[in-house]
């Protein structure tokens, strides 16, 4: 049977299902297809922190949601065209993110009473009518897999647990995906049970089959490549991009790479993923606690490695004090935050944007420290660069503000050539710097607290080199020697040394970039982190109602970029949306640029675990705008 | 020189402990080993005598002077690094063994000591010791026990005595001390051994077999603080009583102690170790003391023996025992995986493939 086949721009599909229906592997498989065609994509993957929550509850439910299209996108999208729902708690905790209309593919199998009652529906919503402003779709998966793979030598249960494949199947045939990497990515992962390997394919077939002759669907969509800049391309997660980025600058500094890390969501997989590289010379160290993590990578950075800890917000709190050690000891050093929501153990797997203030200010005295964020998934491995880049060339530890989104999103990445990244070699102190008696015949000596007059960075003297044996620690040092100081004058000097090394970061950071296609715009957004999708589609979709908005995003928060303030007063409007609330300062970026600028930030926050919806914030913006419009009438 | 350094005969002809750091061109003496800067303990302080011992003991391993290295973290004893001219770190209250594992980690040609007290390793950074004596990192920690927190003036430390009347327990302490030395054994020590600041040859002899063994050295260092626990180790110290309160270990040889040798112990019917009067019990009954034994129960049957008086207090070294070092195993997994590629370092090359992949695809 041929089938009419449609065009679309761009669709937004979600997975859902219960935590053991493999959703995360579904969406993955799909990402991974639609990649590999040419589509510009996004993803959110959105699942509880319990590995098994009770089975066919609410909280045990686990979504993917991908965003592809013939063009460049900027967020995972905020409501999804196509609802897979795999039973009936999926139903319940995604249909209010439905428009009329949309397509939603239910699991019937599992619309039992029982499943019913658990989620507190009172009757069958496939079948009381409650459902029909949507395009349902009603699917005996579970059942129609099981009978698919009869024959095989497999438990029932086993044959069951296929239905994911059956659902990849169906809508890898409804969007006309190409199915050779799922066949492969199956025979590979499943080569050691031949009979599940073949189950999984059987079902994969069998859902596409399935599309093929049910009268069900009566079209299949395509949404043609997209037109992205020449290039290789890959797809890429946040975290996946931030570890190359960290193997990228160990090969561009000439120096190895220590990892030291502790298990924490949404970090881990930094770790899982550095530990695969040893032949790069990565030493990754699993440590006992977070503070034995950033202790080990500040003693590697010590010895004169590319040093790095990674973890999420509360190990930066447990590693606020060595951070302030090695501002001290004046050590590169690269700490990695991907945030989570917090205040404590808050949602392990929800993202949130609100450790900047810790970063900036969660250590005692004053402990001045650059911090960058990266934008989006791919911008982890140049942001990682940067990192490094920082770190190396001043000395001192730099935080990383990444997040859960950035972390477990991924887009499509333009593959850099290596002779493009950035050169960034360092060079250790070899021989004294200084003699005795400050004269030049005079014996010669090593003062490890002689700067760099540009970047007033100390030498980086690592253990083994003759001559430069040295002391450093946490107590206050005297300037240029290095020897313990409680001098009133020097400890001044020192703390203010410290700063304007920070401060000097600036210099060689690039300007804002403002994007203002027609350069009218009486509004700006700022914002930082993972809120570049989002605010960027915003501003898309404010501009395409015929208003202007300018978008600038931040990727060096500390130092921030020379010109900021002076950008930021051109506008008549700061709107600053973030991810976290302020300690009721109007947000936590808002906080600083209002501090540094005097600029009167206008804060939007929100702290619900989930990125902002482009919908939602383009309609702030056109508020902001309007309100500006109507003072103009008044 | 060269023996020490090629591992001792219990390691299985492993690395020696220092056998991958250079060796000094010239010969060197204690005064190479020392600072300009002014050592600020009080005077009287047990930590002079232990920072000499160390400062003549070094120049016998004949290493590079620049590839020594002393991390410390908070605490009287903490300051030792400023006095030691080799490099030096003096970080932060507990974490020096976490600091010293990733350095020793990733610097084998280093030979690095951390140098700590009983409330720095024990208290705040407990968690870090144990951790770094399970994994068999290769460092030497000098712990220097004076049951006294010192520099924040005088609290009882976690090897103060119960009932112990400080500043902060007028009324004497609630908590039980810990035996380092059962502890370390209990975190699973390749390596532990102890020592006095007031026997310059004894604390030398310990020093030397911590350096050869490869893999986590615990010395602990009895240490007294002359302002705050004044006399907390004087039974070991004074001559009328040192010799009926100090079990002097010697691998090899029979556990006996007191002035005329008189005191020994046994293995009761129960394998508990039992004190006994040599003459009664024949010289022949006497536990052999046995260093290198793979298990460590004797080790901790010996640590166990001392009393809250210090009568039968055992110094030398309990334990040392070879066990695969952490930072060894680290090396070889990345030079397997180096050998994998026919062991060149990965290039640029590889980092390219590493970046695109498997699944690329290609925009015109």
């Amino acid at each position: 049977m041929t089938k009419h086949v449609q065009q679309l721009d761009r669709v937004i599909i979600r997975f859902a299902g219960d935590s053991g229906d493999g959703m995360q592997l579904t969406g993955d498989r799909f990402t991974t297809e639609t990649a590999s065609f040419g589509n510009d994509l996004s993803t959110l993957p959105d699942f509880p922190a319990e590995i098994r929550a009770p089975a066919g509850t609410l909280p045990g439910v686990s979504a993917f949601q991908l965003h592809f299209a013939d063009h460049d996108i900027m967020t995972p999208g905020d409501r999804p065209d196509v609802l897979v729902a795999m039973n009936p708690a999926a139903l319940k905790a995604n249909i209010g993110d439905l428009d009329r209309g949309a397509d939603l593919i239910v699991n019937t199998d599992e619309f039992t009473s029982r499943n019913l009652a658990r989620v507190g529906y009172d009757g069958n919503p496939l079948e009381d009518g409650s459902l029909e402003a949507y395009t349902l779709h009603p699917i005996a998966l579970t059942s129609m897999t099981v009978e698919a793979l009869k024959g095989f030598d497999i438990t029932k249960k086993e044959a069951e647990r296929a239905k994911n494949m059956f659902a990849l199947g169906l809508l890898s045939w409804l969007y006309n995906r190409p199915t050779e990497g799922t066949v492969r990515f199956l025979e590979t992962k499943f080569a050691r049970n031949e009979q599940i390997m073949k189950a999984n394919l059987k079902a994969f077939e069998a859902g596409w089959s399935f599309g093929e002759t049910t009268e069900d669907f009566s079209v299949s969509y395509e949404v043609k490549p997209a037109r992205l800049p020449s290039g290789n391309y890959r797809n890429i997660s946040g975290n996946l991009a931030l570890s190359f980025g960290l193997v990228a600058a160990s090969q561009r500094s000439g120096l190895p790479l220590f990892l030291g890390s502790y298990p924490i969501t949404p970090a881990s997989d930094i770790l899982h993923e550095l530990s695969k590289h040893k032949r790069f010379g990565v030493r990754t160290f699993q440590a006992e606690d977070e503070i034995a993590a950033v202790g080990a990578a500040l003693g590697a950075a010590y010895g004169g490695s590319l040093a790095v800890t990674s973890t999420s917000g509360p190990g930066l709190a447990l590693k606020a004090e060595t951070i302030g050690l090695g501002v001290s000891l004046e050590l590169p050093l690269i700490v990695v935050d991907v945030q989570r929501a917090g205040p404590s153990t808050g949602m392990p797997t929800k993202t949130e944007q609100a450790d900047l203030l810790q970063a900036m200010f969660g250590r005692n005295g004053e402990a001045p420290v650059p911090i960058v964020a990266p934008r989006s998934p791919a911008d982890c491995f140049d942001t990682a660069l940067e990192a490094a880049r920082i770190a190396t060339t001043y000395r001192v530890p730099v935080i990383l503000l990444s997040d859960g989104y950035l972390a477990n999103g991924s887009e499509p990445w333009r593959v850099p050539s290596v002779e493009d990244l950035p050169d960034l070699t360092v060079d250790f102190a070899r021989e004294p710097n200084a003699t005795v008696d400050g004269t030049e015949d005079g014996d010669p000596v090593f003062h490890p607290y002689l700067r760099d007059p540009e970047t007033l960075a100390r030498p980086w003297a690592v253990p083994g080199t003759a001559g430069l044996e040295h002391r450093i620690g946490g107590i206050e040092k005297a300037d240029i020697t290095g020897n313990i100081s409680y001098d009133p004058a020097n400890h001044d000097l020192m703390v203010r040394t410290r700063q304007a090394k920070v401060d000097a970061v600036a210099a060689t950071i690039p300007p804002t970039e403002v994007e203002d296609p027609r350069g009218r715009a009486r509004v700006i957004v700022l914002g930082w982190g993972s809120t570049y999708g989002p605010i960027g589609a915003a501003c898309r979709r404010v501009r395409a109602a015929g208003k202007d908005v300018a978008q600038a995003h931040l990727r060096h928060l500390n130092p921030f970029p020379a010109d900021l303030g002076e950008v930021l007063g051109r506008y008549e409007r700061v709107l600053v949306p973030e991810m976290n609330l302020g300690y009721g300062f109007g947000g936590q970026l808002s906080l600083l640029v209002r501090a540094k600028f005097l600029v009167d930030a206008i804060g939007y926050n929100q702290v619900r675990g989930l990125p902002f919806k482009a919908e939602e914030l383009a309609g702030v913006i056109t508020t902001c705008i309007d309100d500006i419009s109507d003072e103009d009438l008044q | 020189m060269s023996d020490q350094n090629q591992g001792t005969a219990w390691n299985g002809g492993g690395l020696g402990s220092l056998s991958l750091v250079p060796k000094a061109t010239g010969k060197q003496s204690a005064k190479d080993f020392k600072t300009d800067q002014e050592v600020r303990w009080c005077p009287g302080c047990g930590d002079y005598a232990i920072l000499a011992a160390v400062q003549s003991f070094m120049p016998t391993l004949g290493l590079a002077r620049e590839n020594v290295v002393f991390v410390s973290g908070i605490g009287c004893s903490s300051r030792f690094p400023y006095y030691m001219d080799t490099f030096g770190m003096h970080s932060i209250h507990g974490r020096a063994p976490a600091i010293a594992t990733g350095l020793a980690a990733s610097r084998p040609d280093l030979s690095v000591w951390v140098v700590t007290g009983d409330g720095d390793a024990l208290s705040i950074g407990g968690n870090h010791l144990i951790h770094a004596l399970r994994r068999n990192v290769n460092l030497k920690i000098l712990l220097f026990n004076n049951r006294i927190y010192g520099l924040t003036k005088g609290q009882y430390s976690p090897t103060s005595e119960l009932g112990k009347i400080t500043k902060s327990t007028p009324l004497g302490s609630l908590d039980s001390p810990f035996n380092p030395v059962s502890l370390a054994l209990g975190a699973e020590a390749s390596f532990v051994a102890r020592s006095i600041d007031s026997d310059r040859k004894h604390l030398t002899s310990v020093l030397q077999a911590a350096a050869e063994h490869r893999g986590t050295a615990l010395v602990e260092i009895y240490q007294n603080c002359n302002i705050f626990n004044d006399h907390a180790f004087e039974p070991l110290k004074d001559p009328e009583t040192r010799d009926d309160f100090t079990i002097r270990l010697e691998h090899g040889q029979p556990i006996r102690w007191g002035t005329e040798g008189q005191h020994g112990v046994v293995r009761d019917r129960d394998q508990a170790l039992k004190v006994v009067d040599v003459a009664a019990a024949g010289l022949d009954q006497l536990v052999v003391h046995d260093a290198h034994a793979e298990d460590p129960s004797h080790a901790f049957d010996l640590s166990r023996l001392a009393e809250l008086s210090l009568a039968r207090t055992p110094i030398g070294v309990f334990r040392a025992v070879d066990r695969p070092v952490y930072d060894d195993l680290m090396r070889e997994q990345l030079d397997a995986s180096r050998a994998a590629q026919g062991g060149r370092p990965a290039g640029e090359d590889d980092l390219a493939g590493l970046l695109a992949g498997s699944d690329t695809w290609t925009v015109e």
